[in-house]
């Protein structure tokens, strides 16, 4: 009997501080921070790049299914937290920002690789890495896209 | 978001859950036992990432031994730290794990020291009078080559009662989705999203005694399908390698992942802004 009570008694007390871990996160969102600040912490992440990984180039730039295939993984493991539309969350900065679109393919490879783990981020090397650079193809495709409109005006 | 989930069922690689989200898993293991009666042990995980670096994990146990009974056989909390920011040749995660656990517990998470089958055999009136206070820290070592997961870990339990010695035990395992590369469409059963493996485990002995001598291993090929719902589903039949060993172990497992559960009850607690 007193073991059963003793039982209960510790899952209360593991349940209760798991609960108080999470009520411990109440650091503000990043949507709660600036505009600026935020792109600053983008801009430290890319400038911390090493250089043979910066100029790392694309496999998969012209694979014709390659911005699809990114997208569709774009939306399984990183929108949750950048938002659908990269725009952004509480959780997460934007990638539709200057140092984002200016990064060179190598660059955004190697942050999806090793993820920023102290801000939040995890490493992604734990998709293959002809997906890390399916999900790159895909962001890079933006700002393609973007350039196209412009010429066009 | 979902993580792409290894197919792992005892051994760890170096990945932790995404911070806020809470996984929910579901296991079974069906053993065979000689001298006794087969059993069935399952297991539920409740598993948060507090941090990029830091997942939290709670276990509650049971059994059934067929013509015997079924009872609770414990609780578990795990935690996994991983040191280094970034990935390298080699990846450690720190893993320490209190654990509470009955006699009859025969989930056969780890395989440590001289476990071996005929420990198992005991009925559930007698083995449920013992109740163990564990102490388990792990080292997982992981990295990833051309698309291979090769996982190594040790692990050492102390029980906490002073007159039992650290017990050691080791894990390995390699796995690699079917496909590397995603395919455009949205897809339940694509390549990509099956991860198949294999995995050893068992006991090297405790401090008194340290060796192969007296213990048990298991080799298993494992499974997941990675649904893109969040869903994933992993099966693993194993095979005792030595006498000591259960002639055969079948796992199956489910879980789902929550992602931005930490969110929600954040703003429960009024810590979300």
């Amino acid at each position: 009997m007193r073991s059963k009570r003793e039982c209960l008694v510790s899952i209360g007390v593991w349940l209760l501080a798991v609960m108080g871990l999470l009520a411990l996160d109440i650091s503000p969102g990043l949507a709660q921070q600036g505009k600026a600040e935020n792109e600053q912490q983008v801009h430290a992440v890319i400038t911390k790049v090493p250089e043979k990984d910066r100029v790392r180039p694309n496999p998969l730039e012209s694979d014709p299914d390659a911005v699809a295939a990114g997208g569709k993984l774009f939306e399984q493991h990183c929108a949750e937290c950048h938002g659908k539309k990269a725009e952004g969350t509480r959780r997460a900065p934007t990638l539709l920002g200057r140092d984002v679109q200016q990064a060179t393919p190598g660059a955004l490879f190697w942050v999806v690789t090793n993820g920023v783990v102290r801000r939040g981020m995890p490493v992604w090397s734990k998709l293959p890495e002809p997906e890390r650079w399916q999900i790159v193809t895909f962001l890079k495709s933006w700002k393609a896209s973007q350039n196209d409109k412009e010429r066009g005006r | 978001m979902h993580a792409q989930e290894s197919p792992y069922i005892v051994t760890y690689d170096h990945y932790l859950e995404e911070p806020g989200s809470l996984e929910v898993e579901y296991y079974s293991t069906f053993g065979t036992q000689r001298g006794g009666n087969d059993f069935h042990a399952f297991w539920a995980e409740f598993e948060y990432g507090v941090k990029a670096w830091w997942t939290t994990e709670f276990y509650v146990d049971g059994q059934t031994t067929f013509h015997d009974s079924t009872v609770f056989t414990g609780i578990r909390w795990e935690n996994r730290f991983r040191p280094l920011q970034r990935e390298h040749f080699i990846n450690p995660v720190i893993y320490i794990e209190y654990e509470q656990t009955k006699g009859g517990d025969k989930i056969l998470k780890e395989v440590e020291g001289h476990d071996v089958q005929s420990d198992y055999a005991v009925p559930n009136a007698v083995a449920d009078k013992e109740l163990d206070h564990e102490l388990e820290l792990k080292l997982l070592l992981s990295r990833q080559v051309k698309g291979w997961n090769i996982a190594l870990n040790t692990l050492s339990t102390k029980n906490v009662s002073p007159d039992n010695p650290w017990e050691f035990g080791y894990a390995l395992g390699a796995s690699r989705p079917l496909a590397l590369k995603a395919s455009p469409k949205r897809c339940n059963l694509c390549a990509e999203n099956f991860n198949l493996g294999v995995e050893m485990y068992g006991g090297l002995g405790d401090a008194r005694s340290f060796g192969l001598h007296d213990t048990s291993h298991y080799l298993a090929p494992v499974g997941a399908l990675n649904l893109p719902s969040g869903w994933t589903l992993r099966l693993s039949p194993g095979f005792g390698l030595n006498d000591n060993s259960h002639r055969f172990l079948l796992r199956w497992g489910a879980s789902r992942e929550f992602s931005g559960f930490g969110e929600i009850v954040g703003r429960i607690f009024g810590g979300g802004r």
